[in-house]
Formats: C-alpha cells, sequence, structure tokens
C-alpha cells in the first residue's frame, strides 16, 4: 500500500476533522464575541471572560466540581489500582470472572441507569443527597476505568522484580509501595486523570445523585442554555476545554513515557 | 596472592567431602521433592542432601527444572509433594523474605528504577544495617564485580555482561547463608568468567556461604563444585565430586552430557575377577576392561563401553598383539585445536571413534593425515562399562 495520502484520504480526514471540531471552534471563537447575540459577530472582546468571575452561581458551581472531581479521582485510584492489582495477581480466586465482569461492566452501563441505580441505593438507605452523594457516584463509574489503564500496565510488570525485592528481605507490603508502585505509577496517574476529567464533565450521573446546594458546572451550564446560550455560557465552556485538553495532553505524554519506560525495562529484565 | 588462594583452596578441598560422612547433618535437605505445573512434572522425586559451605553445581539440559528446584528453596514456589528442610527448620509456609536464602534471578531482575548502587543496597537496606556499613558494603561489591565507575547508573544503561555482574553483587550483597546463583556467568566473556569463578570461590570460602549454582557451562560447574548434580527432566540422575561424574558416569546419559565420550554397545562375553570380556559388532577382537565392581553385570548381558577421546591412543604402526584393546580403521577427519588434535577414526562397520591426542611437539616427521590407515589402543582401565 502507498505510504503517502491519496486524495480519498484526505477528504476523508478533514471531514472527520471538521465534523469534530468545527463545533467546539465556534464555541470559542464565539466566547469572544464583543455582541450580546450569540450567532452575530460584533468584534473582538473579552468582556464574557470577566463577568465570568461576577457569576457567583456559575463560579460556586465550578467550585463543586472540581472538589468532586478531585475526592471522587482520588479515591477511584486508588480502588481502581486495588481491583487491578488483585484481578492481575491473584490467578484463580472464587467469583474472578464475576468480579472482573463486575469490574468493566459500568464501562459499557448506560449512564442513565447507573445514575438511576445509584439514585434508588441512596433513597433506600436514607443518604442525604447533596456533594458526598454525587462524589459517590463519580467513584462508582470512574473506578472502573482507572482499573482498566492500571490492569493493562500490570500485565506486562515482570514479577521478578518483585520477588527479588522480596528474596532480599522485603515484606510484601513494603515491596509493593518501593518496587512495584513507582514502576506503575505512569499508569495511576494516567487513571487519575481520565477519571478526573470524566468526572468534571458528567452530567447525568450528577443529575440524578444531586441534591440541594450540590450544583455541578455541566449541570449549571445545562439549566441555563434551557434559557437561551449567552456568550458567558460559550466562556465558561472555552476554558472547560482548556482545563480538558491541558489535562488529556499531560495524560497522553505520561501514557508514551510510560511506554518508553516499559521498553527500557524489558530489555534490562531480559538477560540476553 | 594467587599462590596463597591455591593454597588455600587446596588445604580445604583436599578434606572437605561432608557426604561421604554419615554423622554429617546436612544444611539443605530435599525430602521426596515433586513439583508438577498442572499435569506436568518439572521436579520429579528429587532427594539431595547440600551440606554448610558446600558449593553445588547443578547441571542438566534446558528445560529440566533447575530453576524449578531453586524456585522452591528460595520460597517462591511450594512443593506438590515432599519437604525441604534448611539447617532442620522444615521450610513449607516459610516466606521469601524470612529465608536466610538469596537468589541471583536467570534473568536478573534487576530495579528498573533504582541506579547500580541502590540495587546491590537494597538487600543490606532491608537487613536494616547502618548507612555507613551499606556504603563500604555496596563498595566493596562494586569491586569485586569490577564495576566501581558504574555506581550511579540505571540498568538499561549497563551491557548485558554488567548487568549481570551487578545481578550477582545485588545477591551476595546480604551475605546470606545460602546462595542460589542461577548462570550466573553466562553472559560474561571467557576470561572475566574465570576470574569471577575464582573470586567466588574465594569469597564462599572466606564468608564460609553455602552455594547453589546453576550452569550450561560443564567446565565452570567442574572448576568450581565440590559435587555436581546431573539434572534430566526433573530427576537426579548422578550426584557425585566432578572426577566421580566424569570418570565414573552412572548412566550413558551422563557420560555423554558430561564432556567428549565414545559409547560402543558390546555384550558381556565372560567376567574373570575385575575384568570383563567384552564383545563388540565392531571389532573382531574380544575387549578387556578393568571393572572395579563387576557387580551386577553377568555373562551375556547387553552392556555400553563408555571411553573418553583422550583415554585412546592413536598410531600408524599395528601395535603388539598383547598391547591390549585395539581397533583397526581410517582417519575420517581431523580437528586441529591448537593444544589438541582430535582424530574421527572410521572402522570398518562404519562407526566412527573419536581420539584426542595431546600436541607435544610443534614438528612431528610423519603427521597423522586424512584417509591413512590408524590403530587405536586402550588400555583395560581406559573405559567405563554401563548397564544404563
Ligand atoms: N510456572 C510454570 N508453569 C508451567 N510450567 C512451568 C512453570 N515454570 C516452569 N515450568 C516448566 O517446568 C520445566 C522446568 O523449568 P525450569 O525453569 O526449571 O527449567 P531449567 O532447567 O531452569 O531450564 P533452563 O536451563 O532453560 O533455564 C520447563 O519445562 C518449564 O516449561
Ligand atoms: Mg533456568
Amino acid at each position: 500500500m502507498s505510504k503517502s495520502l491519496s486524495w480519498f484520504n484526505v477528504t476523508a480526514l478533514v471531514l472527520g476533522f471538521a465534523f469534530l471540531y468545527i463545533p467546539i471552534l465556534l464555541l470559542v471563537i464565539y466566547s469572544f464575541n464583543a455582541s450580546r447575540l450569540v450567532t452575530i459577530w460584533g468584534g473582538f472582546s473579552t468582556q464574557w471572560y470577566g463577568a465570568l468571575l461576577e457569576n457567583e452561581q456559575l463560579l460556586d458551581a465550578a467550585w463543586v466540581t472540581l472538589r468532586v472531581a478531585f475526592l471522587s479521582s482520588l479515591v477511584a485510584t486508588v480502588l481502581g489500582t486495588m481491583a487491578a492489582l488483585a484481578l492481575t495477581r491473584y490467578g484463580r480466586f472464587f467469583g474472578r470472572s464475576l468480579f472482573s465482569g463486575m469490574t468493566y461492566a459500568p464501562l459499557v452501563m448506560p449512564e442513565v441507569i447507573t445514575g438511576l441505580s445509584l439514585l434508588l441505593l441512596f433513597v433506600a438507605i436514607g443518604l442525604e443527597r447533596g456533594f458526598w452523594t454525587i462524589t459517590l457516584a463519580h467513584i462508582t463509574f470512574t473506578m472502573c476505568f482507572v482499573a482498566v489503564v492500571v490492569q493493562s500496565r500490570l500485565v506486562t510488570f515482570d514479577r521478578s522484580l518483585e520477588e527479588a525485592a522480596l528474596d532480599l528481605g522485603c515484606p510484601p507490603f513494603k515491596t509493593f509501595f518501593i518496587i512495584t508502585l513507582p514502576l506503575i505509577l505512569p499508569a495511576v496517574v494516567s487513571g487519575f486523570m481520565l477519571a478526573f476529567t470524566l468526572s468534571m464533565d458528567d452530567l447525568v450521573i450528577a443529575s440524578f445523585t444531586t441534591g440541594p446546594g450540590a450544583t455541578t458546572l455541566p449541570m449549571r451550564i445545562y439549566s441555563q442554555v434551557r434559557m437561551g446560550v449567552t456568550p458567558e455560557i460559550n466562556a465558561i465552556c472555552t476554558v472547560m476545554i482548556g482545563i480538558v485538553t491541558v489535562v488529556v495532553v499531560f495524560a497522553s505524554i505520561m501514557t508514551k513515557r510510560q511506554e518508553a519506560q516499559r521498553k527500557r525495562d524489558e530489555q534490562a529484565a531480559a538477560a540476553h | 596472592m594467587a599462590k596463597t588462594r591455591t593454597q588455600t583452596i587446596g588445604a580445604v578441598r583436599r578434606t572437605f567431602s561432608p557426604w561421604t560422612d554419615a554423622t554429617a547433618t546436612p544444611l539443605i535437605r530435599f525430602e521426596n521433592v515433586v513439583k508438577r505445573f498442572g499435569a506436568f512434572t518439572a521436579v520429579n522425586n528429587v532427594s539431595l542432601d547440600i551440606y554448610e559451605r558446600e558449593f553445588f553445581a547443578l547441571l542438566g539440559p534446558s528445560g529440566c527444572g533447575k530453576t524449578t528446584l531453586m524456585r522452591m528453596l528460595a520460597g517462591f514456589e511450594d512443593p506438590t509433594e515432599g519437604r525441604i528442610t534448611l539447617a532442620g527448620q522444615d521450610l513449607s509456609g516459610v516466606p521469601p523474605y524470612r529465608r536466610p536464602v538469596n537468589m541471583m534471578f536467570q534473568s536478573y531482575a534487576l530495579f528498573p528504577h533504582m541506579s547500580v548502587a541502590d540495587n546491590i543496597a537494597f538487600g543490606p537496606k532491608q537487613a536494616g544495617m547502618a548507612k555507613a556499613d551499606i556504603d563500604a558494603r555496596v563498595e566493596e561489591m562494586l569491586t569485586l564485580v569490577k564495576l566501581e565507575s558504574f555506581a550511579k547508573r540505571k540498568p538499561h544503561q549497563l551491557s548485558g555482561g554488567q548487568r549481570q555482574r551487578v545481578a550477582l553483587a545485588r545477591s551476595l550483597a546480604t551475605r546470606p547463608k545460602v546462595l542460589l546463583l542461577d548462570e550466573p556467568l553466562g553472559a560474561l566473556d571467557k576470561k572475566l568468567r574465570e576470574e569471577t569463578q575464582f573470586e567466588l570461590m574465594d569469597l564462599q570460602m572466606e564468608l564460609g556461604m553455602t552455594f547453589l549454582i546453576v550452569t550450561h557451562d560443564q567446565e565452570e560447574a567442574m572448576t568450581v563444585a565440590d559435587r555436581i548434580a546431573v539434572m534430566n527432566h526433573g530427576v537426579l540422575v548422578q550426584v557425585d565430586p566432578p572426577a566421580a561424574i566424569y570418570e565414573q558416569p552412572a548412566t550413558k546419559y551422563v557420560a555423554d552430557f558430561i564432556g567428549d565420550v565414545n559409547i560402543v554397545e558390546c555384550v558381556v562375553d565372560g567376567c574373570f575377577g575385575g575384568d570383563l570380556r567384552l564383545s563388540t559388532p565392531i571389532t573382531p577382537h574380544p575387549l578387556q576392561i578393568a571393572q572395579g565392581d563387576a557387580g551386577g553385570v553377568k555373562t551375556g548381558d547387553k552392556v555400553w563401553l563408555a571411553i573418553r577421546p583422550e583415554k585412546l591412543r592413536i598410531s600408524l604402526e599395528a601395535p603388539d598383539a598383547a598391547a591390549g584393546n585395539c581397533f583397526a580403521g581410517e582417519i575420517f577427519d581431523i580437528g586441529y585445536l591448537g593444544d589438541l588434535s582430535v582424530y574421527h577414526v572410521e572402522l570398518p562397520c562404519g562407526t566412527r571413534i573419536k581420539v584426542s591426542q595431546p600436541n607435544l611437539s610443534r614438528m612431528v616427521e610423519r603427521p597423522i593425515s586424512w584417509e591413512d590407515k590408524v590403530y587405536v589402543t586402550f588400555t583395560p582401565h581406559a573405559g567405563v562399562v554401563l548397564s544404563r
């Protein structure tokens, strides 16, 4: 096959990217619109970003979102890593395939169902809905993403490194922290970032599990848009796009580095 | 320096043979150990005693279960059957980090995120040694493996041979009672390997450690080991000091596995005291073999005569009839190795016999050449009769 791009490939590429990014590009451009009317260009201005800082409601929502995202992704990372370890390490334990299936189910479960079932659970156990219920719900649904990312790294992890540490008198718990964790850290960090972004832009599950006083940014934006799109919304969305882009780029760099590191590990481990 | 070393080794080696002493208690005992992976038996009913301060070598073809045997001793695999004791203590249930046994991994298993020095310091640190002592120990180990200038490097910045030396240094650093070395010197060049062999022997003697080494290099096993075990398909075929393994192999397999050998199928014609008379289709004359303990072999048995190439003599003139055993043949091929020449002699029946002769003189008047008619002779003590 020829390596150069044929006109067909180029067209497909351009159309594909246009389809994906033109809406986002429009949104970013209109956030710098001087006019109040969203669809009419009135010159360049950053006034809506200034206005954002005075919009208490949006700022509150942003603060809630950040707190939820940080806390839930932190807990999800710990739990997800533990699940990944259990799945890769303990060869055959009772109910292994059930456990592994259950870890991956939330990946493909419709969000509406996850949200609804969590809501039912919270109602049933009488948990007051609000910040904590959203956080719990986000832990539940992001944990499996972390588990998948970490597990893919653990599969290629050279167990003899842990054995060597044990052999030299290091107990298992300590071995995990000074040998295993440093080596799988890039995967754990990418898992964390994935969980963070997922939590940050979740609307469906948050809407189901929220309560009074805990409105996340996506929820606030959604409710405002129903009363009409304002340039302010464009501005906050642009900020969010910025944050997500930074996190995603950072995570992909980590993954690349991890890949390179693993290649080096493998070379170092291979005897000949 | 070299002088004192050989003397120490000589003095210790001459008297060291606890395995012949019925009152000696072994340090490590494998008692009927079996290891199965699913339906596959990797180690089959191994019983083995290893004594304190012994340098013990495991030899055997790839996949015969050497690493598995070591991993059971180190605590990474549990025996399916049987038990292993160390200094009288049953090791079952004792985790690897509580066993006074260190292992050098065949794959090295260096910690990729730590420098060479940190890798070596790992064991001593876990043992709770003082900082200054650890530094001194790391220094000492680096000198031992000749990597003084590489302390700061990471494993991926080293060559294969250098990594192997770091792995060796790391396993030695804690000075364990028992050290398991899984092909510790395979990636080193000949000179460095020989030097390291002697360093290992010195160190073992000086520190009174017990070494269990796996190697594919027979010469290495012969050089370093007090005793050698030959394994095949998970079974110990023979356990003996190097000279006994070489000169008194227990089976055809061992004779063939260790060194070069000619194996000739024979039938026992008769036993006369310690001597056996054998007949074989490859020569019309009966062969006379001295067998110290002809035990087990009877007239009419099928046996194998194993003779090492260096124990055969080759000549262009026909020997006297009284000279003993003789094959007549023709030179098929000659391998010149510098110190030795190896002659492949083809007998009239088509069988080829290998004969090696030292090249004693630089000039020979009439060297043996291709297609020469030659006579191969050997004394009754040259060969060993094997019934398996
Ligand atoms: N975890 C395992 N599961 C299944 N089979 C195994 C396992 N470990 C080893 N084996 C098998 O047991 C046999 C012995 O393996 P072992 O590693 O002890 O060989 P070895 O004598 O060390 O060989 P080499 O000289 O190539 O290192 C091999 O056939 C191997 O395939
Ligand atoms: Mg092996």
